[in-house]
């Protein structure tokens, strides 16, 4: 576990000097303070920039920051001295994903206390947003191990973080698209948070994000055997 | 003697192409292997397999006594790598980065002061490794591959594109690491850097181990000619051979105050190297 503590420390010193990562962890947090606070329209869902912004940021934030992390590692070949010192990918991984799982944690409680939930329902928040987070998490990993170069996880990571950011809130316009989300995980992860009020969580909801993180799991393993770490 | 390294018939290949080619040779310990190849010989697949990177296709390969195919903790503890390419974290500073690698290490802080003191980079140890010059970074990412006190150091072209003082500084510090006796392998494609640093080397072309020994005995066994070459004070240059018979011509030119220069053709391990594989050293395979 030293290890990987090592490369948590080590992720922190160097996200502060790394903006494009930065920016990703905090964009949608400070997004929300200022939306929530200085925007009010009448008829307004409640909590509809919480709710809105909270599944932008799991579908963005985990998904681009691991995929660019790892590729760069990768393409500056950091990773491969990385582990000739006595470092295992398991190690790497886990720090590199227990690093920015914690961060964009710290966001998502920032996107939390801008809301005016009470405590229960902010457990709640911050229980779906762990699993969106770890599911959004799984597929930027096996995206970033997949690419050999930082280029290539961009050209990989944009169109799906698209789609999984943007599918939510297009599927309010779009019955057809509507059908389509529904199995998507960032989907379920806006319906488990519009349910947050009313207490009454779909078990299909939880299912089918829980499927989802299944699938990118196995996408993960899938590019770590056809690619590994270097 | 033990063995630090041995590599018996490495072969590898990819995409159809053969990059090693029953590739064998030992490294002694306490000794500098220099492997002396162009660019695309398969030096770097080489150090991937040797430190457990990448898995042979046929042969084995053993470092420290250990499979390279099983290495684990105990061996990467005790081995240190510079890459060509340096693999340091460029947003970070260079104290940071040897920081990082002595946690996990588990050396303690007050080495990397030490380090960074020798290697003469104390004062530039706050600044971001992408400000530091190509030299510092070099000097960095070697002070890495000693950080925890190597048995074993992998070098891959550790002074590639350095000036002549850099690369005289390092070479200070691989001969004093390797007193303490640090064993040291180091590929490269500088002949100068391999006759004056190495106890012994290795040629690769083309994936295969074309000659090996110490960089004085291959010259002398591919020394045919054994002549001198004198250039005389008017320009011109006379060859002789190296026999008795050439005893009076140079006495000659000797008591006529003639010589400007006066060399042994003996050959160089580039010379060698061209005229077993008719290419030389900083060709491109």
């Amino acid at each position: 576990m030293n290890n990987v503590a090592a490369i948590f420390k080590k992720q922190l010193k160097d996200t502060l000097k790394n903006k494009t990562v930065l920016i990703q962890f905090l964009m949608f947090p400070v997004l929300t303070l200022i939306m929530n606070r200085s925007v009010r329209i009448d008829g307004m869902p409640e909590h509809f920039f919480v709710k809105m912004f909270a599944t932008m940021y799991i579908g963005m934030a985990p998904l681009t920051s691991i995929a660019a992390i790892i590729a760069e590692e990768k393409e500056k070949n950091t990773l491969r001295v990385l582990l000739m010192s006595n470092v295992k990918p398991y190690e790497y991984l886990l720090g590199i994903g227990s690093y920015i799982w914690a961060a964009c944690m710290l966001g998502a409680l920032v996107i939390c206390a801008s809301s005016d939930y009470n405590a229960r329902e902010a457990l709640i928040f911050m229980t779906i947003m762990a699993f969106g987070i770890l599911a959004s998490l799984l597929i930027g990993a096996a995206v970033g191990i997949f690419s050999k170069t930082q280029m290539m996880a961009t050209s990989i990571t944009v169109p799906v973080m698209m789609i999984f950011s943007f599918l939510p809130m297009l599927s309010m316009f779009n019955s057809t698209i509507a059908k389509i989300a529904k199995f998507v995980w960032s989907e379920q992860i806006s319906r488990l948070l519009e349910q947050i009020n009313t207490r009454q969580f779909g078990i299909s909801s939880i299912g089918i994000v829980l499927i989802n993180m299944l699938v990118f799991a196995a996408l993960f393993a899938a590019a770590y055997q056809k690619r590994g770490l270097e | 003697m033990n063995h630090a390294l041995t590599a018996e018939n490495l072969s590898i290949g990819f995409a159809g192409r053969q990059v090693l080619e029953h590739v064998t040779f030992e490294v002694q310990e306490g000794e500098i292997f220099g492997l002396l190849g162009p660019s695309g010989a398969g030096k770097t697949t080489l150090i991937k397999i040797l430190t457990g990177r990448l898995f042979q296709e046929d042969g084995h390969a053993r470092l420290l006594g250990k499979d390279t195919e099983e290495l684990g903790a105990s061996e990467y503890g005790q081995i240190g790598v510079m890459m060509d390419d340096f693999g340091l974290y460029e947003r970070m500073s260079a104290y940071d980065n040897l920081s990082f690698y002595a946690e996990l290490y588990h050396v303690p802080k007050s080495r990397i002061d030490d380090i960074l003191g020798r290697m003469g980079l104390y004062d530039a140890r706050r600044r971001a490794v992408s400000k530091l010059s190509k030299g510092m970074r070099n000097r960095l990412s070697l002070a890495r591959a000693l950080m925890n006190h190597a048995k074993l150091l992998f070098l891959d072209e550790p002074t590639s594109g350095l000036d002549p003082v850099t690369t005289r500084d390092m070479h200070a510090v691989l001969t004093e690491q390797k007193k303490k006796g640090t064993t040291i392998f180091l590929t490269t494609h500088n002949m100068y850097e391999a006759q004056s640093l190495c106890d012994r080397v290795a040629l690769l072309s083309g994936g295969r181990i074309i000659e090996c020994g110490k960089p004085a005995d291959i010259c002398k066994k591919y020394n045919y000619l054994n002549r001198f070459q004198i250039t005389l004070k008017n320009g011109n240059v006379v060859t002789l051979d190296n026999n008795s018979g050439s005893a009076i011509p140079i006495k000659e030119y000797l008591e006529q105050d003639a010589i400007e220069t006066i060399h042994s053709t003996e050959p160089t391990l580039e010379s060698v190297f061209i005229e077993l594989t008719g290419k030389g050293l900083h060709s491109y395979e």
